[in-house]
């Protein structure tokens, strides 16, 4: 085992060089699993430095991504959106148009490339919004491997349409009935398959979250929105974006997007939570707002928990963001206050879906539009010479039934 | 000499293996809890795992997370579990009690307040189970501190390379997982454990106590054939579950149902044969 720090993109005071060889990011990250999956976590991260160091499976990634993902995604300028919020110029990566519909794919492509490459002939995947799940489904398909994707049975009942096109991908949608019948659930069964199916089976985890080394192999495969968006924007406007913005479940869209800019100190990185009903209510997904550290899903991150430590079941209109925890190197991000986490509501979500739709013809997922609120909050006060960057990490097509049922319309 | 030592000790003089019955703490309620455990070493039980709930159980199957639900709801929490050992220990000075749980409670409760508050109920030995030896310096200072033994989980992905490492400040005992997987699902077969309980012995001299997948009093004798302990959990908690009213309420006789069970896995267990 390699006990030394893991040499980084860039220098010694760069932010991008995390997290060390125990998995940490600060004080946060690590590898909390059980003994039974302790040597398969050591096994993967030996796979992931192996492969990311190889001609061959850069050359793999590269292909599958800009000829089946449709990469790079265009940067588009939201010129009526700014126009109706009055003030920056803002603009959207619009990771919602790679195939399947949201940024989920590029960590699905770099994952089941190296499953393949560590032998594995079975794939297994957590999801809420059921865009992780599609995805990964989607690639199982691709590569001809059985996939079992594990699914709260409430989030099964609000994203149907995406339950329905795992199956059309020849995924087992498997429900989960524990707890809420959310994302957490469906990580604690898909933990436990995975416990009990150690020799054949993959776990792709979906999320910057998980023991070490999913959060840094998920960023780093996601990674491919920032910099993609770095070089756009600099073509674009010949320089930076003052604000970068991104909504935050587990956050694995906003770490692809931020990492690039870490070490940019003049552009403002803002990640946005999901306020649910509204921060002080108790039912909210804000585990950076209203958590404190703790211990879930392999990884010490800031969760919702009570004083016992007990976790709190999360809750957002958006199946994507309602996780009680948030990746580690987001909370490292945060202590640091190199990123600033603020929160948006259910009802300002649905305000800003609706605005996206109208004034720039996209139907954002749920997810995005929890960034594109908070967008709508700062941009007015903004000079119009400044420039915001959002992600528009996926398509609202699986929301379309929870918006009309909050508009009060029945399809 | 610590407690769970001692019990080992006295067990190899008699020239048998133990009984480890698991039940979670507060399951179905903190009076019949308390009554289960006070009941437990004259059914015969030779060590005492109690079980802390927590939300998120992720190596437990269906019956030891339903048990999880029940006890939290009871109202379940670290410190009240600390408190029902304390009880327990104010009436039985020697059976060894084992907390296994998870983590985030006791990250909660502050790891080194938790080991003092432990020891001083009359906690013998933890077992935490996302805490392997990688991360386990957040607890191992503090238990060593309080006197606390660390027992580790070795399981079967954990191979000879690995396991001087896992065995590498453990203490009181080895606890084998004897199956990929989670509580309560298959069993391992005798010649699985034949293979790899030795493998362990080898690196160790620790006493072995084998669990996951041990259900009936056959199965426990044929454990500590090879083991020197046998950890009995789902299929105690099953009677226990099967013996509650659709409210989840306990049913006249359940404490008596469970304490059977026991005792039918003690007799097993007492009359097996010891490999030599």
């Amino acid at each position: 085992m390699n006990e030394g720090p893991r040499t980084g993109p860039a220098g010694s005071n760069s932010l991008r060089n995390g997290p060390d060889a125990r998995g940490r990011f600060g004080g946060f990250g690590g590898r909390f699993v059980a003994e039974t999956l302790m040597p398969l976590v050591l096994d993967l991260e030996r796979a992931y430095e192996e492969a990311r160091h190889d001609p061959v499976f850069r050359f793999e990634m590269d292909y599958h991504l800009k000829h089946y993902v449709g990469r790079p995604s265009p940067l588009w300028h939201a010129a009526r959106l700014s126009r109706a919020l009055g003030g920056a110029r803002v603009y959207f990566k619009r990771d919602e148009l790679n195939h399947t519909g949201a940024h989920k794919i590029n960590n699905c492509v770099g994952q089941i490339l190296l499953a393949r490459r560590m032998g594995k002939t079975r794939i297994i995947a957590e999801t809420g919004a059921g865009q992780h799940g599609v995805a990964a489904a989607t690639v199982s398909a691709l590569f001809g491997l059985p996939c079992t994707v594990y699914m709260g049975t409430t989030d099964v009942e609000r994203q149907k349409p995406n339950v329905f096109r795992m199956k059309l991908l020849g995924a087992e949608v498997s429900p989960v009935s524990a707890g809420a019948g959310t994302l957490k659930d469906a990580m604690n069964e898909a933990l436990r398959d995975w416990v009990a199916n150690v020799r054949d089976t993959y776990y792709l985890i979906g999320t910057v979250a998980g023991p070490h080394p999913y959060p840094m192999m998920v960023r780093d495969f996601q990674s491919v929105i920032g910099e993609e968006a770095k070089a756009q924007i600099r073509e674009a406007e010949g320089r930076l974006p003052d604000v970068a913005v991104a909504c935050i479940g587990g956050g694995s869209n906003a770490m692809g997007l931020f990492h690039p800019f870490l070490d940019d100190p003049e552009v403002r990185l803002i990640g946005v939570e999901a306020a649910g009903k509204g921060l002080d209510t108790g039912r909210n997904a804000a585990s950076l707002s209203r958590g404190r550290p703790g211990v879930l899903h392999g990884n010490r991150t800031y969760l919702l928990q009570d004083d016992e430590g007990q976790i709190i079941e999360a809750h957002s209109i958006s199946a994507g963001l309602d996780y009680p925890g948030v990746g580690p190197e987001h909370s490292w991000l945060h202590d640091l206050n190199r990123v600033e986490y603020v929160a948006a509501t259910d009802e300002e979500a649905l305000a800003a879906f609706q605005l996206c739709t109208r004034t720039e013809g996209i139907i954002p997922a749920l997810e995005p539009a929890h960034a594109l609120a908070h967008v709508a909050k700062i941009a007015p006060a903004m000079a119009a010479d400044k420039i915001i960057l959002m992600n528009l990490c996926g398509r609202g097509d699986k929301d379309i039934f929870t918006v009309a049922e909050h508009l009060g319309v029945t399809l | 000499m610590s407690r769970i030592a001692q019990r080992f000790a006295s067990l190899r003089r008699a020239g048998r293996g133990a009984l480890i019955p698991f039940l979670e703490a507060f399951d179905p309620d903190a009076a019949t809890s308390a009554m289960l455990f006070r009941g437990l070493p004259a059914a015969g039980a030779d060590l005492i795992e109690i079980g802390v709930p927590f939300t998120d159980p992720m190596a437990d199957g269906p019956i030891i997370q339903a048990a999880g639900r029940r006890a939290l709801r009871a109202g379940a929490t670290l410190r009240g579990t600390l408190g029902m050992v304390r009880d327990f220990r104010a009436a039985d000075r020697d059976t060894p009690v084992i907390l296994m749980g998870y983590l985030n409670p006791i990250l909660s409760y502050g790891p080194e307040p938790f080991a003092r508050d432990a020891a001083a109920a009359g906690v013998d030995g933890l077992i935490v189970v996302d805490l392997p030896a990688e991360e386990s310096d957040l607890l191992v200072p503090h238990a060593n501190a309080n006197g606390l033994d660390i027992i580790r989980l070795v399981a079967p992905t954990t191979d000879d390379a690995r396991l001087p490492k896992v065995l590498q400040g453990s203490s009181g005992f080895v606890y084998y997982v004897s199956i990929t997987g989670i509580t309560g699902t298959r069993s391992a077969s005798l010649s699985e454990l034949a293979a790899n309980v030795p493998r362990i012995r080898r690196l160790t001299d620790l006493p072995i106590a084998v669990g996951f997948g041990v259900k009936t009093p056959a199965q426990a004798a044929e454990v500590v054939s090879v083991a020197d302990a046998a950890v009995v959990a789902s299929s105690l908690i099953a009677t226990l579950a099967a013996a509650l009213d659709a409210g989840g309420r306990p049913l006249p006789g359940l404490v008596a149902r469970v304490l059977a069970d026991v005792r039918a896995l003690a007799e097993g267990v007492r009359g097996a044969r010891r490999a030599a």
